[in-house]
């Protein structure tokens, strides 16, 4: 698969300010766009990631943005894909550069959200399994990250102080990002005493949620070379898969796995299927990675993806956490930017920012929490209903 | 007067007070079951299909378990005034080999579940009005029954 150009790449910071989602979204775009040295009238497709918590501006997010910036007859589109929304909204203006219908686009996402547990439509709606968990077994997103952590201890002999060590080694890396709406460094003892939310989860283990927006500027690469770049950060593959029918591991929002009959073989699991296919599309592994963003809703969650993407065999994420591996400085380091623990999801925004991290990473801008020579990061994170996500950027 | 007993949501389980079982869809002549019957996703290998409706076993193993130290927000209708945490289990059926989520009752606490202990089905009180308690299914530990 060819590759694309990140041009530029912009943030709001993340916080709780409750102003209108618009507001993120054009600050992380205008960013973007000074970053790339790009003027606005050149941007010819504007490609929104939505949000469903803001209203009808949010669900035609593409528009939004493209109207708030100034609308100039630029094609638009607008993805939603809960969590990975992000991913989509990037696959969809990377399908547009690369068949050629466009040279250069802006990715936008950005959300407002309401304190507390994410929580689905109103009304009685039973023929919506979104809804039906949260009415008849009262489970949260939270929940299932709990239930999962609970399975990873009994499987891997994990311990809820493993756990406690990423939101250790996270907090001590947002602790040097601006941008991160938590910024604290935490202890062992601080986790320790935090309030189960779902056992064996506490509230440190577990990301909140948060205002934010973010934004690429990306391009062909035949344009980025008429702008004199001639080595920017390269999106090598993107990957939105979905899980593979029979899938025996419960996830969101459903309440129940798949069967698995007698003689039957589980399809590949849903989360090392997202690692293949991004791996096989940019034809590297995992041996190539250099800094990696993972969805870390729990800090269990982010040892899950350790060996999904094959950073570690079944059952070594703790060790590779404990040796340090996974700290900036380590071999591997993951979560950099200090991951959602320190930014908390604003959804339409985060696979995006996680982008926007990893181009900083292989550009050498990240401060004092660079990784050392990066040339290749990964992304993943999950949207529910079966949003795959991860992209792969080098150098 | 006793209030009425109805299901929180129609169609889901049995309303067998003893044994009561989930309400299941099956692909024909298959191992292949989905829950619930009404939202089921679909088999890619066998095409086209309407599901039979088949009652899934009463038993199974804990998958994992958790709770919910806070309350959820709605459509969740907590039970009482005052919340208190709810227990979890994710459970996979004996024949099925499918893992379903349900509350446990009110009285079983993580310290009581472990992995591959053996559950069974009951009926609860999910919430209730002034008129009529709405059911649900439960999973309780085979050992606490009665």
């Amino acid at each position: 698969m060819d590759e694309i150009a990140v041009l530029g790449v912009g943030m709001h910071p993340w916080g709780k300010w409750g102003r209108n989602f618009v507001e993120y979204g054009v600050a992380a775009a205008r960013d973007a766009l000074a970053d790339a040295g790009v003027d606005y009238s050149e941007i010819s497709f504007v490609s929104g990631a939505v949000t469903v918590r803001c209203g009808y501006p949010g669900y035609v997010a593409g528009s939004t943005f493209a109207r708030a910036l100034g609308f100039t007859g630029a094609q638009l589109a607008s993805s939603y894909a809960a969590c990975a929304s992000g991913s989509s909204a990037l696959q969809t203006a990377r399908g547009q550069i690369l068949s050629g219908a466009c040279d250069v686009a802006l990715v936008v996402g950005a959300d407002t959200t309401p304190k507390g547990f994410l929580a689905p439509n109103t009304g009685d709606r039973p023929d919506d399994i979104d809804w039906l968990r949260f009415r008849l077994v009262g489970a949260t997103n939270p929940v299932y990250f709990g239930l999962h952590a609970r399975r990873r201890m009994e499987l891997h002999g994990a311990t809820t102080d493993d756990f406690a060590m990423v939101k250790v080694k996270n907090s001590r890396h947002s602790a040097a990002n601006p941008r991160a709406r938590f910024t604290k460094e935490f202890g062992l003892d601080d986790v320790r005493a935090s309030p189960v939310v779902s056992d064996p989860l506490r509230l440190l283990d577990i990301c909140t949620t948060s205002d934010g927006g973010a934004a690429l500027v990306v391009s062909s690469l035949d344009y980025a070379r008429s702008r004199g770049c001639a080595d920017p950060v390269r999106v090598a593959a993107v990957a939105t898969v979905s899980p593979s029918h029979p899938d025996p591991i419960i996830d969101l929002p459903y309440l129940a796995a798949d069967s698995v009959p007698p003689g039957a073989e589980p399809g590949p699991a849903f989360k090392e299927s997202i690692g293949a296919r991004v791996y096989a599309e940019a034809g590297l592994g995992p041996d190539d990675v250099d800094v990696a963003e993972v969805y870390d809703l729990s800090t269990a969650m982010e040892l899950d993806w350790y060996e999904q993407l094959g950073f570690c065999g079944p059952g070594q994420a703790e060790r590779l956490l404990r040796d340090g591996d996974t700290a900036v400085g380590g071999r591997l380091p993951v979560n950099p930017s200090g991951g959602l623990g320190a930014f908390g999801e604003a959804v339409p925004a985060q696979a995006i920012a996680q982008v926007c991290e990893l181009a900083w990473q292989l550009r050498g801008q990240a401060g004092d929490r660079q990784v050392d020579g990066a040339r290749v990061g990964i992304s993943a994170n999950q949207g529910l209903f079966g949003h795959g996500s991860a992209v792969i950027v080098r150098r | 007067m006793a209030k009425t007993r109805a299901p929180a949501v129609e169609g889901l389980f049995t309303l067998d007070e003893q044994e009561p079982r989930l309400i299941g869809g099956r692909v024909p002549g298959t191992g292949s079951y989905f829950f619930p019957r009404h939202l089921a996703g679909a088999d890619p290998s066998v095409g086209p299909v309407a599901l039979e409706e088949v009652l899934l076993s009463r038993r199974g193993r804990v998958w994992s378990y958790t709770t919910s130290h806070y309350q959820p927000p709605p459509p969740f209708v907590p039970a009482a005034e005052k919340f208190e945490p709810i227990t979890i289990a994710a459970v996979e059926l004996e024949k099925e080999k499918m893992v379903v989520l349900g509350q446990c009752p009110a009285g079983v606490t993580p310290d009581d579940l472990e992995v591959g202990m053996e559950m069974e089905l009951m009926l609860d009180v999910l919430y209730s009005d002034d008129d009529c308690d709405y059911l649900v299914y439960k999973w309780r530990p085979v050992e606490v029954s009665p």
